[in-house]
C-alpha cells in the first residue's frame, strides 16, 4: 500500500508541471484524479486554475495547495509528464520512482538551445510576413526585426519580474528595427514586416486556450488566461504604437 | 501561389514547434499540421468564403489531424494542435486594430478588433467541435462493444 502523503505529493507535482508548461486545464484535473483513482482513491478532487492548484485525496482529508507563479509553453515537459502518468495508471511505475522522474522533468533544461530557439523565431518571423501576403523583399527585414525582438524578450524576462514590461520593450525594439530598415529602403511594406516579426510574441496559445476553457466550463481559468492574453497583446500593441507615433 | 504559402506555413509552424519546445521527433508533423490548416484556410478565402467560417473549418481539420497524430505517437493532442493553430491566430488583425486605435480611427479599429475576436472564437469552436465529435465516436464504439 502506498503512503497517502506520497500520493498527494505526486499528484500535486504532476499537476504543477503540466499547468506550468501549458497543458489544458481539463487535462491537468483529469490526470490528477486519474492517478489517485488508480490507487483506489475514487473520491479525490482537484481544482486547477492558472495560478494555483488545490487537491484533496478524500472527503475529510485536508486539502493541499500548490502555487503556480510562472507559466510558459514547453510541450516536451507536458509530454513527459503525460508519459509518467500513463505509466503510473497502468501500474508500470511506483509512486517513488515516478516522483523522482517528475523532479527530474521539472528541473531539466530545455531541449532546444537558446541559439536554436532564436533561429526558429527569426525564420518564423520571415515566413509569417510571407504568409500575410508580404513579398520576398519583406522576408529579410522581418527576420532581423523578429530575431532581435525575440532575443530582447528572453533576456528582459530574466531581468524583470514583470513579463509585460519585457514584452513592451521587445515590441518597441521590433518597431524601431522595422521602421529604421524601412527608411533605409529595406523592405517593401512596413506593415507586413511588423506583423511577421511580432508573431513570436503574440499570445496565440493563450487566446485559444482561454476561449476553449470558457466553453468547457472552466470559467475562472478562461477569464484568467484571457486577462493574461489581453495584457500581452496590449503590451505589444503599445510598443508598436509608440514607434508609430515617432516615425 | 498555393505552393509558396504551403512552404511558408510549413516552416513557420515547425519553427513555432521549436519555440514551444515540442519533442524533436514531432517537429515535422507540427509543420505538416500547420501547413494543412493554412492551405485549407487560404484556398477557402480565395473561393470568397468569409474568413470566420474558413477559420472554423481549418481549425476543425487541424484538431482532427492532431488527434489522429496524438493517437499514433501516444502524446497529448496539444503538441500538434498548438503549433498548427498558430498561423490562423489573428495576429495581423490585432495589429491592424491597434494601429487604427493609435491613429484615432476608432470606428475602423473597433470593427477590425471585433473581427479578430470572432476569428479567435472560431478557432476555439473548431477545436471544441472536433473534441465533441471524437467523444461521440468513442461512446458509439463503446456501446457497440457492449451490445456484442
Amino acid at each position: 500500500m502506498e503512503r497517502t502523503e506520497d500520493l498527494i505529493e505526486l499528484c500535486l507535482l504532476i499537476g504543477k508541471i503540466m499547468q506550468q508548461n501549458g497543458a489544458e486545464t481539463y487535462r491537468v484535473e483529469d490526470t490528477m484524479t486519474r492517478i489517485a483513482q488508480s490507487f483506489g482513491r475514487d473520491e479525490a478532487q482537484s481544482y486547477v486554475t492558472p495560478t494555483g492548484i488545490v487537491f484533496t485525496i478524500s472527503p475529510g482529508a485536508p486539502a493541499k495547495l500548490v502555487r503556480v507563479s510562472a507559466r510558459e509553453t514547453n510541450l516536451e515537459k507536458v509530454n513527459l509528464a503525460n508519459n509518467v502518468s500513463r505509466n503510473i495508471t497502468s501500474g508500470d511505475m511506483s509512486t517513488h520512482v515516478a516522483y523522482k522522474e517528475l523532479r527530474k522533468i521539472e528541473t531539466s533544461p530545455t531541449d532546444y538551445s537558446m541559439r536554436m530557439q532564436i533561429i526558429a523565431a527569426t525564420l518564423a518571423s520571415g515566413f509569417f510576413s510571407l504568409m500575410f501576403q508580404g513579398s520576398w523583399y519583406d522576408f529579410l527585414p522581418a527576420c532581423i526585426a523578429g530575431g532581435l525582438g525575440f532575443i530582447a524578450l528572453i533576456n528582459f524576462i530574466r531581468l524583470f519580474e514583470i513579463k509585460f514590461v519585457a514584452e513592451f520593450i521587445a515590441s518597441l525594439l521590433i518597431g524601431f528595427t522595422a521602421f529604421s530598415l524601412f527608411s533605409l529602403g529595406i523592405g517593401k511594406e512596413v506593415d507586413k514586416v511588423v506583423v511577421g516579426s511580432i508573431m513570436p510574441l503574440v499570445p496565440g496559445l493563450l487566446i485559444t486556450n482561454a476561449v476553449r476553457d470558457l466553453m468547457a466550463g472552466h470559467l475562472i481559468s478562461g477569464l484568467a488566461k484571457g486577462a493574461e492574453a489581453f495584457l500581452t497583446a496590449f503590451a505589444i500593441g503599445a510598443g508598436i504604437a509608440v514607434m508609430f507615433a515617432l516615425f | 501561389m498555393l505552393i509558396e504559402y504551403a512552404v511558408a506555413s510549413f516552416f513557420a509552424s515547425a519553427a513555432f514547434g521549436m519555440i514551444y519546445q515540442a519533442p524533436r521527433n514531432t517537429i515535422i508533423n507540427c509543420g505538416l499540421v500547420g501547413m494543412i490548416g493554412w492551405v485549407i484556410y487560404i484556398s477557402l478565402v480565395w473561393e470568397e468564403v468569409d474568413s470566420v467560417p474558413a477559420t472554423l473549418i481549418a481549425s476543425f481539420v487541424i484538431a482532427m489531424v492532431s488527434q489522429m497524430l496524438a493517437r499514433i505517437y501516444k502524446t497529448p493532442m496539444i503538441i500538434f494542435s498548438v503549433p498548427g493553430i498558430i498561423p490562423l491566430v489573428p495576429g495581423s488583425l490585432a495589429y491592424d486594430a491597434m494601429r487604427n486605435f493609435v491613429q484615432n480611427d476608432y470606428s475602423v479599429a473597433i470593427s477590425i478588433a471585433a473581427k479578430a475576436f470572432m476569428i479567435s472564437g472560431a478557432i476555439a469552436f473548431g477545436l471544441v467541435f472536433s473534441e465533441v465529435l471524437n467523444q461521440i465516436i468513442k461512446k458509439m464504439r463503446k456501446t457497440k462493444a457492449q451490445l456484442r
